[in-house]
């Protein structure tokens, strides 16, 4: 009886959803598409929010085409595009020296920031300093200048570009960083910081500036003494930095390509920006 | 459900401390989910409107609506649900009045469910991911992340109808035998209907699981918020939005909040439905002395 | 007596043809498990045979991309966090379930029955969302930095505790009401009764429905990630942050190729090979008798 109750249920909501497609299908012949088809886009999931507003758009412009994002992760974008079971990948670094077999496109950058908390007097950091807090030689705040207070290194985990980014950086071993919270995604590390007084943490330099204010109880800090800001990313005087790529497996041609050329030119650089990333120079 | 009054209160010490343990413990219980549930109404509800179940989410779900997502989460329940409960309360059955108790099937069955039951639900996503989208071939879609939860809600179905007619008294089935019943009329006539509150007790937790659920969809299902137009599309799910607007999109808390109030609404609706159900079913069943 | 209105004995020829149909819907369910345990075999294949399993118990620590593959912390730190939840969620779910079927007015024990309900639906994400904005900066301030056992297993029993409450009440009201009523004649007080009476014929069913809670605190992981802090130690205080053997797949699976990836899928095979553990545990303790 309950199986009937469903059944009839799925009916009338497919019933439902075969008008909604009566409805665009409609729509659609008004206008004269020129390019056509289905794109499988798959990887990071830092770039996955900024393809799919870009992709929302280009479908808006070309209606016979559909863009899929899905989200995973860099590795599995590259695998994905190697493999064919995506058109294009997406991943949140620049490719390795080593990654000759497939073409990466990038369509924006990317600074890396040290965020503490908003209630924390340090207001800035040595290298050596953070050297040595990421390594657990310094573990209370007083010792680099803070108050008494102590230390809660926020490092991201193991297989994450930024980590690779910010161990690179900093000539750091993943196995010698003493962390006291393992973080996935950019907006954990932001949580984690502004609920913790005594914590420090790496993230995406744009949506730290954003949160911050919005009154998120954050504050970035200067690298040396260049401050972490958007626009010297955008100048390209901060060094902590990558590029969003998209990637593909030989040179992009018909769909893939007209997507790629879309998505590297001005006419996205809203949308770039509205997700908090630094559109390429112009 | 049954009712059932203890007319006999003896206001012995013990009796008081039973008391006091259970009107605490549910104290506890009620007040953790205030402050949790508060916490969501507080943050989410400002956002709430009509037109937020009704439009499509933009810029990465920071502003708009949840109405593609709504829909593709209402399907993927509708999917699991429709695939899980005959299959599983077929095998519950089997289990339960064509095996024997201690019996090497049912000892067998039953162990590998129970294991079933404790597999992560990321194990699920992925054997999904390689098992529905890319064995099966049915990529990315709202059907592979359906059938995903199906095989996840299995074993609690099957388990929870199982408890219940196994708690179906003996003389009851030797009643049906001696009325001349064949085992299938006792099965649908008797032992199913007394076993109602289990199964839909199994069916609610098997709901509120499978809508609950992210790691296992994010592989299946996917991640695309546009409005699906058949089964094959992929279909991002309330529980992923949620996920990926906490944890991955700067400003995407508002909105979070939002969705999980609706998610959280969205489970009243599907619980009342299924209470009302049940007393239906129930009532029809037979009334014990 | 019988009062159902719709009939679906015609569909049954006789009992053999309804006992196929039933045994083909157990093979299907049964070969679902079969079905994912050579999948999780495949898949670690690799390391297993390239790496040896012992490494995975004795390497020093976890850093797959500098080919240390320890998960033994890890195991300790799931069983550790498992155990916690439900020692925390049975008393108080069984408890729950008494509220509603003796002591709440009918009324009351529907509405509490609904909320009981709901909240098997919150969404993990949910739970970890408040986890990590609420509970987690309050331990912090005790013991930062509150990203910690308490805090994971806290969430954890919160969890699964309606779905110990669910299944508890459903097991009492399945109790014959013969029993209460014998109990009655017997001049049993309430206590007596609850204790002595209900509770133990509703046994088999209240322990299903914990070893249910215990595997889904098992497999639990997105609230877990965001609340225990990912460490890979083994706690030594209540206040450590750890990692779970889940957290340790959903954080490192989209990141992870080759041996890494293979080594993700030795986590998955290891917690299915503990809740294997468990489920013929509860199987010996009841002599055979897993489900009445």
């Amino acid at each position: 009886m309950i199986t009937m109750n469903v059944l009839r249920a799925l009916g009338i909501l497919m019933a439902g959803m075969s008008f909604a497609n009566l409805a665009t299908s409609a729509a659609d012949d008004t206008k004269q598409p020129t390019l056509a088809g289905k794109l499988t886009i798959t990887g990071s999931s830092t770039v996955a929010p900024l393809v799919a507003e870009i992709g929302k758009r280009f479908e808006q412009l070309h209606p016979g085409v559909r863009i899929d994002v899905q989200t995973g992760g860099s590795s599995r974008g590259i695998a994905d595009a190697r493999s064919g079971l995506a058109d294009i990948g997406m991943a949140s670094r620049d490719l390795k020296s080593d990654e000759t077999d497939i073409k990466g496109h990038v369509i924006a950058r990317d600074g890396i920031g040290m965020i503490v908390n908003a209630a924390n007097p340090v207001q800035s950091l040595t290298d050596a300093h953070i050297i040595d807090i990421y390594l657990g030689k310094v573990t209370n705040w007083k010792d680099v200048g803070g108050s008494d207070m102590a230390i809660s290194v926020v490092n991201k985990a193991e297989g994450r570009s930024t980590l690779e980014l910010f161990a690179q950086h900093y000539k750091l071993k993943n196995s010698d960083i003493k962390a006291s919270v393992i973080i996935g995604d950019n907006q954990q590390g932001i949580k984690t910081v502004s609920g913790n007084p005594g914590a420090i943490g790496y993230v995406s330099i744009g949506t730290a500036e954003f949160e911050a204010g919005q009154g998120t109880p954050i504050k970035l800090l200067p690298l040396g003494t260049v401050a972490a800001t958007v626009e010297n990313v955008q100048n390209a005087s901060f060094p902590l930095s990558r590029s969003l790529t998209l990637v593909t497996k030989d040179e992009a041609k018909d769909l893939p390509k007209a997507f790629i050329d879309f998505a590297r030119s001005k006419d996205v650089h809203d949308l770039v920006k509205e997700q908090f990333f630094v559109p390429l120079a112009e | 459900m049954a009712e059932m009054a203890i007319t006999r209160k003896n206001n012995s010490a013990r009796d008081l401390g039973l008391m006091l343990v259970v009107w605490s413990a549910t104290a506890i219980i009620i007040a953790a989910f205030t402050w949790i549930i508060g916490d969501f109404i507080i943050h989410g509800f400002e956002r709430l409107s009509w037109s937020f179940l009704t439009t499509s989410p933009s810029n990465a779900g920071r502003s708009g609506g949840i109405a593609p997502i709504l829909v593709s989460t209402l399907l993927i329940l509708l999917i699991a649900i429709t695939v899980a409960l005959p299959i599983g309360v077929a095998t519950a059955a089997f289990l339960s009045e064509f095996t024997r108790v201690g019996g090497r099937v049912r000892q067998i069955t039953t162990l590998s469910l129970d294991i079933l039951a404790g597999v992560p639900s990321i194990v699920f996503g992925l054997f999904g991911n390689a098992f529905f989208c890319i064995w099966l071939g049915l990529g990315f879609s709202i059907l592979s992340g359906g059938l995903t939860l199906a095989c996840m809600v299995l074993p609690i179905l099957i388990r929870t109808t199982q408890a219940g007619l196994s708690s179906v008294p003996d003389e009851w089935r030797r009643g049906a035998s001696a009325l001349g019943l064949s085992r299938g009329a006792a099965l649908t006539h008797i032992l199913l209907p007394a076993a109602t509150p289990a199964i839909a007790a199994g069916l609610m937790l098997g709901i509120g699981r499978a809508a609950a659920e992210t790691a296992a969809l994010i592989f299946t299902s996917g991640y695309v918020d546009r409005m699906p137009s058949s089964l094959d599309d992929s279909g991002r799910a309330l529980a992923v939005h949620i996920y990926d607007l906490t944890m991955n999109v700067a400003g995407g808390d508002a909105n979070a909040y939002a969705s999980a109030l609706v998610l959280i609404s969205l489970l009243i609706l599907i619980n009342s439905v299924a209470v009302t159900l049940t007393n239906r079913y129930g009532s029809q069943r037979i009334t014990a002395s | 007596m019988i009062s159902s209105k719709s009939s679906f004995s015609f569909l049954w020829r006789n009992d053999k043809i309804l006992g196929r149909v039933l045994w083909a819907s157990a093979c299907l369910s049964t070969a679902l498990l079969i079905l994912i345990a050579m999948f999780l075999v495949k898949e670690s294949w690799p390391v297993l045979t390239s790496i040896g399993i012992t490494r995975f118990i004795t390497d020093a620590g976890w850093y797959p991309l500098e080919k240390l593959f320890g998960l033994a912390p890890m195991l300790g730190a799931t069983v550790i966090v498992s155990t916690l939840a439900v020692l925390i969620a049975a008393p108080l779910g069984i408890a729950s379930a008494i509220f509603c079927s003796f002591i709440a007015p009918r009324r009351i024990a529907q509405a509490y029955r609904s909320l009981i309900a709901l909240l098997a639906g919150i969404p993990s994400v949910a739970y970890g969302l408040w986890g990590l904005t609420v509970l987690v900066p309050l331990i912090g301030q005790f013991q930062p930095p509150g990203a910690s056992l308490l805090a994971a297993s806290l969430i954890l029993s919160l969890m699964i505790l309606p779905t110990i409450a669910l299944t508890t009440d459903a097991a009492i009201s399945t109790v014959p009401k013969s029993y209460l009523q014998g109990a009655t004649a017997l001049g049993l007080t309430r206590e007596a009764t609850i204790i002595k009476v209900i509770l133990p014929a509703a046994r088999a069913s209240i322990g299903a429905g914990i070893l249910l809670a215990a595997a889904r605190a098992l497999g639990e992981t997105m609230a877990v990630l965001m609340v225990a802090g990912n460490v890979v130690q083994f706690p030594t205080s209540l206040f450590d942050p750890m990692r779970t053997l889940t957290a340790n797949m959903a954080l490192e699976m989209a990141y992870a190729t080759g041996d890494h990836r293979a080594s993700l899928f030795v986590s998955g095979l290891m917690l299915t090979a503990i809740v294997m553990a468990l489920a013929t545990l509860a199987w010996r303790l009841s002599g055979g008798r897993v489900h009445g």
